[in-house]
């Protein structure tokens, strides 16, 4: 019985997310989907790929990586360049799609073997910096390269996919993401892979391959941000290197912490929340107020940051959280069945 | 001739970024954690000084350095205080937060076009067919001044000797009746005002200012640290030549000067995997 209930909790990430997808699907299918939310859709599902995928790195593997957006650019331009090619030869099509797919999710995947490199001589805030310079650096090239090749400063033209139901493909790469990526967590490497995190002398000590699992970590997690830059390629008509800045990879890297470091549940949350928030926030806050968004966001930010990690704050968080309160009222509800069984 | 003016300048730059990377260096080893708002109080420091440029601009600088030294203290007690002994990255997390604060009150109240503050037009040194700005030469000499001051305060004087015994050992430092906290507000206190003086070397080498200015000086600060071996002040100091003078060598060259921002990082990443902690930084091996 408690198996039984333990497999459904484990697979319900996927099934609460392809049923909103279908749901989603339902609605345009009738009509109901208005454009602007079925773009919505596609920017979550790219920034749920892209948090989970840094989640690999950051929450189990323990490695501060601030160069996500590298890897994103690399599958952008590449991807999208692949695209932008066989548009002509296969037309904007399904197998395009898939080839630019592959291509983004190699490159960036080898990009991903290169920064994992120094990796494993680096330690936590030099790694930082490594990573921050990689993504700089992809940036600098892509921007000056000429306008034959990728475009330069005025961006790569890349074909969008002319599809009012693209967010679907979006959503069932994001259950490929979440399976690849859960089930690695899940294995026999992602035990290795958290054993590093939590003690690398301890995890060699045992037999672990260390240089292996890290290398294998950064490469993953390279691939889903280079798939994501794919799909955001082709949600774009235009890929242009400026978005790609290391603000960018803070802000997944703020999605993956506020989400909890080394929960993919979270991560996935939190990445549908902040895109929601943000996206609100920008329709409601208009013309002078618009300035108030970022304010409003680092606020949030600070306090819930504060909230959640300060020491002196910790014995208000035990008595005031969700899991002590829903106890509180099982017990309640327990202790209520519990008199009533006596009475009768 | 032309070597020699770009010498000049990349080691100005580099004064400059050396200044900034001080900050950097000296909180890390001190409060172990990474300001990542430090490039902001940049764009505070160049905003203040136009508050108060109507009056002298010596006043202009040293308002600007009092405001940003007291944003700094205040920024340590509010956000950072609060997270002392929590996970590194819930404290990195929070000076984002801040960073994003700093850009956006500053958006509110002076508006996202650049803004022009001129300080002072100072004019061109010629000797021969040398020519090199005053304010080069003026901010060269203050970074050396502000390093070779630094270097003795913390060298001589009791604070500067607390604050190396803290980067040190923290428990070690406070059974020893130093005051921790002190030490800490005391290290974000003078981080903030070179900052401040940064943006005024900043302005005269170019008059403008917006909200976002920080965070590419920020960066390449972090970087110099980062290449002197990050927590060591000589280190600092060294780094931040280093880059300005490779920064501005990159500059003149045409057919490299585009990917000026990706040499600079790839000198970082090339340097860091032949020494893993910077050029001086110490190698702490960890022991079981």
């Amino acid at each position: 019985m408690k198996l039984k209930n333990l497999k459904i909790k484990s697979y319900l990430n996927y099934i609460l997310i392809a049923a909103a997808t279908v749901f989603f699907l339902v609605l345009s299918l009738t009509g109901n989907l208005k454009t602007s939310t079925a773009y919505l859709l596609e920017e979550m599902a790219i920034k749920i790929m892209l948090a989970v995928s840094l989640s690999l790195v950051v929450g189990f593997l323990g490695e501060l990586s601030l160069g996500h957006a590298g890897f994103m650019c690399v599958g952008a331009y590449l991807g999208g360049k692949v695209a932008a090619m066989l548009v002509g030869p296969l037309g904007n099509s399904f197998l395009t799609l898939v080839i630019a797919l592959v291509v983004g999710g190699i490159c960036a995947g080898v990009c991903g073997f290169l920064i994992g490199l120094p990796a494993l001589r680096l330690r936590g805030d030099y790694l930082a910096i490594t990573t921050l310079a990689f993504g700089e650096i992809v940036r600098t090239i892509f921007q000056n390269t000429s306008a034959e090749t990728f475009g330069g400063p005025i961006g790569l033209p890349t074909p969008r996919f002319n599809d009012k139901y693209f967010y679907v493909i979006c959503f069932i790469l994001v259950l490929v993401t979440l399976f690849v990526i859960q089930n690695l967590i899940r294995s026999k490497h992602g035990r290795a892979i958290k054993a590093i995190r939590d003690n690398e002398i301890a995890a060699r000590a045992t037999g672990i391959n260390v240089t292996r699992y890290k290398l294998l970590g950064f490469i993953m997690s390279a691939v889903f941000a280079g798939l994501a830059g794919v799909l955001y390629s082709y949600t774009k008509f235009n890929v242009s290197s400026q978005i790609f800045d290391y603000n960018y990879s803070i802000e997944i890297l703020v999605i993956v912490v506020l989400g909890g470091m080394g929960s993919i549940n979270g991560s996935i949350i939190s990445a549908i929340a902040i895109t929601f928030l943000n996206r609100e926030l920008a329709n409601v806050l208009t013309g002078d107020l618009a300035i108030l968004k970022d304010l409003v966001y680092a606020l949030i930010l600070i306090v819930i940051v504060i909230y959640k990690n300060a020491p002196a704050l910790k014995g208000f968080r035990e008595k005031y959280n969700f899991k002590a309160l829903t106890a509180k009222l099982t017990k309640k509800k327990a202790a209520a069945a519990s008199a009533e069984k006596e009475e009768g | 001739m032309e070597f020699l003016t770009t010498f000049v300048n990349g080691l100005s730059l580099g004064g400059i970024y050396a200044m900034i990377a001080l900050g950097y260096t000296m909180v890390y080893g001190i409060a172990k954690m990474l300001n990542f708002a430090h490039g902001d109080i940049i764009m505070v420091g160049g905003y203040t000084i136009s508050l108060f440029l109507g009056a002298n601009p010596i006043v202009a600088i040293l308002a600007s350095m009092i405001f940003c030294m007291l944003l700094g203290v205040v920024v340590e007690k509010v956000a950072y205080k609060p997270l002392r002994g929590a996970s590194p990255l819930a404290v990195l997390i929070t000076a984002i937060g801040v960073s994003y604060l700093l850009q956006s009150i500053a958006q509110m109240l002076f508006g996202s076009a650049p803004k022009f503050i001129v300080i002072a037009d100072l004019g061109i040194l010629k000797i021969g067919e040398l020519a090199i700005g005053y304010s080069t030469i003026i901010t060269l000499a203050c970074s050396v001044v502000v390093m070779v001051a630094l270097s003795l305060f913390v060298k001589f004087s009791k604070t500067g000797r607390a604050m190396v015994a803290v980067s040190e050992d923290k428990g070690a430092a406070q059974l020893m009746g130093i005051n921790v906290n002190r030490i800490i507000m005391i290290t974000f206190a003078i981080g903030s005002a070179l900052a401040a003086l940064a943006s005024v070397f900043f302005l005269l080498k170019a008059p403008t200012m917006s909200p976002t200015f920080g965070s590419l000086p920020g960066i390449k600060a972090f970087t110099a640290a980062v290449i002197g071996g990050i927590g060591s002040i000589p280190g600092a100091m060294i780094g931040g030549l280093l880059l300005g003078v490779i920064e501005c060598f990159a500059q003149a060259v045409p057919a490299i000067s585009p990917y000026t921002d990706a040499i600079e990082f790839s000198i970082l990443i090339i340097l860091l995997l032949v020494k893993p902690s910077g050029l001086l930084g110490k190698m702490r091996r960890e022991k079981v």
